[in-house]
């Protein structure tokens, strides 16, 4: 089963790195990893996705929680949360189908953001699912370049996830 | 400078002794800039607006503090004493020179020059193993640090806490592929349970105590501390102050079981029919022997310890079955795998304890005390988790099972336990390696005999440590342990060179106790250059090499998983001569053939109070350790007891 595990992490040298290695080491999966800084210096926010039974969620979860880095931890996918993923991706735009990327862009309310003679680079937000088939609603176009940020999440409501 | 020079002509007058005014001018008018507030890196040519070479020593007065200046070699030495550490474990070199200066300048810590960085680590885990207090080992960078990194392992493993100071290169070398550099905090970090990298020499107090908090609360383990260089320049001096509490938000070992978890586990308890507890190595960390002897006692309930807890409940006593596990006891294994109810206190449910996990005790319902979640339903499901430390859960098991049996009149049910008794004594009687089945005779000394014989020379009161193979599993079965940390060895990583290492860390702790070693010609050869340390600091321990010229524990498997075949199992007629070498290096070697020999000669050994003795014993080459689990797909009850016999 696919969760989402949101973790308030240490912002020191060396954090990220423990965190990753946690995965390799224990041979647990990391299928979309985002880090960014918080509004308190000390902390960043991680959103990691990653699959396994209940039995290996909870050893995850545990040895997280385990690491000094990992101050707070959530498991989104438990309740009520928003998950986002955003995509930048590059296309060759040429001839007939310039307009076919344009509307079809249009539909899923991502947006144009860098035209070229050849080329649209189209940016697009949505849960990861949504992505996916914009990527696939894509395949006749040529597509150049796929960048995605991987998962960020919060949860819904009076939910929080603070010191 | 002008700065500079004009306080080195001052300074005397104030013998030493400088005032904060004086101190804050000399920042070069960077008042905020507080004294340290510099990084490792800064060079004395880009100056440290004037005070690195303008406090070259002393102390000043801070409002009414009076506050050490300290460079960051003497802050490690300093806020080691200030921890308490009765023995550093290292070796030199060009990265910790700073550090041996200042040890060497001002330290009381005691440092033990090892031979090999390996040792340090090893001697520092047995000090740690028999005290319960941290072993500190300092290495050098690159080849120091990486040479540490086995025993590093071997005490993560064990849960032993340690602290780890490695050398790093400068800062500003970091990355650059320097002379001696390697990424220690890198390499080290899944044996760790927490590194630090000096950033700033004025935090390695902090840093230190930190360390060695985290070493040795919660779930113990090895902290290493990665210092550059510059962070230990004699010139750069900084206010010394050693931190009294520490402050870690993301480190808040359990101190409590749950009240309501530990109710239910008293109640389960209170309705077995065929309980076991199976104790382990967090019995001994925790500290906690006494506490399960007497719930074990009071329950009148039987208990097995695992390799690690060995000693965790008198072995001597009737309540004892023995070790259990991959080379457990038999009527140990034969209670587990037909237990209803299994109280595992600070064991982890070890691959070489549950042999195959999902046919692992089919009729137990599972209790389980561990201080580290992550231990709990790792491998093996538990009913009832209590996160917590042994000690103060069992204190509140044994009170809510008091209170149980005398408010609600709950009490075992005394016709079951009964009947258990007699089926575990049944077993006990028919294969037990103690009563019931003895080991093999040939005209050849049987290793078994060997502890045996350790066992009477020292009255059973020894400290015993061991390298790995089947001499260690002979010592864990036949040396009876009454008393914790008696039994030192490697168990989760089964390092070999650990025996002489640890010995040594145990001797210097214990100078007046019996410390022996046992190993085989294998393992001792992996640390034997320690018996150069062993000369130098006088540590008189007893090695007990058990003899059967071959990496034993390996043709075991090979004769009885690859039909006999010693692929590299044996050394052909490379063996050094062991007598010859001991006394080389200057101590006492005796070799032992022959069976009546061997009590005089172990006797012998230990009456030579003040010397090293090398019993080289030469013990059936062709003997296994049994029982043995039945892999794969075996059960707990599924042994092999002997060549030809299994359950
Ligand atoms: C050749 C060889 C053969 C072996 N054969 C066997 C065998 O037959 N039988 C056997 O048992 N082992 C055997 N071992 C050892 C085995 O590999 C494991 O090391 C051992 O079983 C683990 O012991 P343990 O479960 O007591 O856990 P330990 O490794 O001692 O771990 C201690 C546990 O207690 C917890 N803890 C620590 N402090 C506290 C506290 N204060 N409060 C609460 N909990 C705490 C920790 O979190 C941890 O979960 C063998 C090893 C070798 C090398
Ligand atoms: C450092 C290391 N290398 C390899 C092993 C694998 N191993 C386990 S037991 C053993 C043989 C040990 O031989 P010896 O020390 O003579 O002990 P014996 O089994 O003969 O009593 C080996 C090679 C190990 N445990 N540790
Ligand atoms: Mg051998």
């Amino acid at each position: 089963m696919r969760r989402i595990i949101s973790i308030l992490l240490e912002n020191e040298p060396g954090a990220l790195s423990r965190v990753i290695g946690l995965f390799s080491q224990r041979g647990y999966n990391i299928e979309t990893l985002n880090v960014a800084p918080t509004e308190d210096v000390t902390l960043s926010r991680l959103t990691l996705t990653t699959t396994g039974d209940d039995k290996t969620m909870e050893q995850i979860t545990k040895q997280l929680n385990k690491l000094l880095d990992v101050v707070k931890l959530v498991d989104l996918s438990e309740g009520a949360h928003i998950e986002r993923d955003l995509m930048l991706i590059k296309v060759r735009a040429t001839g007939v189908v310039r307009d076919e990327i344009k509307r079809t862009t249009d539909i899923f309310r991502g947006q144009i953001v860098d035209v070229g003679p050849n080329t649209y680079t189209i940016q697009l937000t949505g849960t990861g699912e949504k992505l996916d088939s914009f990527v696939a609603a894509m395949a006749e176009a040529d597509i150049l370049e796929v960048v995605r940020s991987g998962v960020a999440g919060i949860s819904r409501g009076e939910k929080v996830l603070r010191l | 400078m002008f700065v500079i020079d004009f306080l080195r002509g001052w300074l005397p007058v104030f013998t030493g002794i400088r005032f904060r005014a004086v101190y804050l001018a000399l920042g070069g008018g960077v008042a905020s800039q507080v004294p340290g507030q510099v990084p490792c890196s800064a060079t004395s040519t880009q100056n440290l607006n004037g005070y690195d070479e303008g406090y070259a020593s002393g102390v000043y007065v801070n409002g009414r503090d009076i506050v050490e200046l300290l460079s960051g070699g003497e802050m490690i030495a300093k806020a080691l004493e200030d921890e308490g550490v009765e023995f550093l474990f290292g070796y030199p070199g060009g990265a910790v020179l700073h550090i041996y200066d200042a040890l060497f300048k001002t330290s009381k810590v005691p440092h033990v020059l090892v031979r090999h960085e390996q040792a340090a680590t090893h001697a520092a885990d047995g000090y740690a193993r028999a005290t319960g207090k941290p072993g500190v080992v300092l290495v050098t960078s690159g080849p120091g640090a990486t040479n540490a990194i086995t025993g590093i392992a071997t005490a993560y493993m064990d849960s032993i806490p340690m602290v780890v100071l490695s050398g790093q290169v400068a800062t500003h070398l970091i990355g650059e592929d320097a002379f001696q550099e390697t990424d220690m905090v890198g390499i080290s970090r899944p044996i760790v349970k927490h590194s630090f990298m000096v950033r700033h020499a004025q935090d390695i107090p902090a840093i230190i105590r930190k360390a060695f908090h985290i070493a040795t609360t919660g779930r113990p383990g090895p902290v290493v501390i990665d210092i550059p260089k510059d962070c230990t320049r004699p010139d750069a001096k900084f206010e010394y102050h050693y931190p009294e509490t520490v402050k870690l938000r993301s480190y808040t070992p359990a101190q409590r079981g749950h009240t309501g978890q530990i109710r239910k586990a008293a109640k389960l308890l209170l309705s077995a029919k065929r309980p076991i507890i199976y104790a382990g190595g967090g019995v001994i960390l925790g500290e906690s022997s006494d506490l399960l002897t007497t719930l074990a006692r009071q329950l009148n309930y039987p208990v097995t310890n695992t390799l690690m807890g060995l000693g965790a409940y008198p072995a001597t006593d009737r309540q004892f079955l023995g070790m259990l596990g991959m080379h457990g006891f038999y009527e140990a294994n034969m209670a587990m795998h037909h237990s209803d109810v299994i109280l595992a206190v600070g064991a982890r449910f070890d691959d070489r304890v549950t042999n195959t996990v999902s046919r692992f005790c089919p009729g137990a319902k599972i209790i389980h005390i561990d201080i580290d979640p992550t231990s709990i339903s790792k491998t093996v499901a538990a009913d009832i988790p209590i996160v917590g430390p042994v000690q103060s859960v069992l204190q509140d098991l044994l009170e809510t099972i008091g209170a149980l049996q005398e408010k609600d009149a709950q009490q075992p049910d005394a016709a079951a336990l009964g009947r258990w008794w007699e089926q575990i004594e049944e077993w006990r009687g028919k294969h037990g390696l103690w009563t019931g089945r003895r080991y093999g005779h040939s005209d050849q000394i049987m290793p078994q005999q060997v502890i045996e014989s350790l066992y009477r020379a020292t009255g059973g009161d020894a400290y015993v440590t061991s390298d790995v193979g089947q001499h260690q599993m002979f010592a864990a079965q036949y040396y009876k342990f009454d008393k914790p940390r008696r039994w030192i060895n490697s168990g989760g990583l089964g390092t070999m060179g650990f025996g002489l290492p640890s010995a040594m860390g145990v001797k210097l702790a214990f100078p007046d106790m019996e410390v022996a070693c046992v190993t085989g010609e294998g393992s001792i050869q992996m640390n034997i250059q320690e018996l150069s340390t062993c000369k130098q600091y006088n540590t008189p321990i007893k090695i007990i090499n058990l003899r059967n010229n071959a990496l034993g524990m390996v043709k075991q498997w090979q004769d009885m998983q690859y039909e006999g075949r010693y692929a590299m199992s044996t050394y052909e007629d490379s063996l050094p001569d062991f007598i010859k070498l001991v006394e080389a290096y200057g101590h006492v070697g005796m070799q032992v053939t022959r069976l009546e020999d061997l009590d005089k000669c172990m006797e012998e050994a230990f009456a030579m109070k003040d010397r090293l003795v090398f019993l080289d014993i030469w013990v059936d080459p062709m003997e296994h350790v049994y029982p043995m689990h039945i892999a794969p797909n075996g059960a707990m009850k599924d042994m092999w007891l002997s060549k030809n016999e299994r359950t």
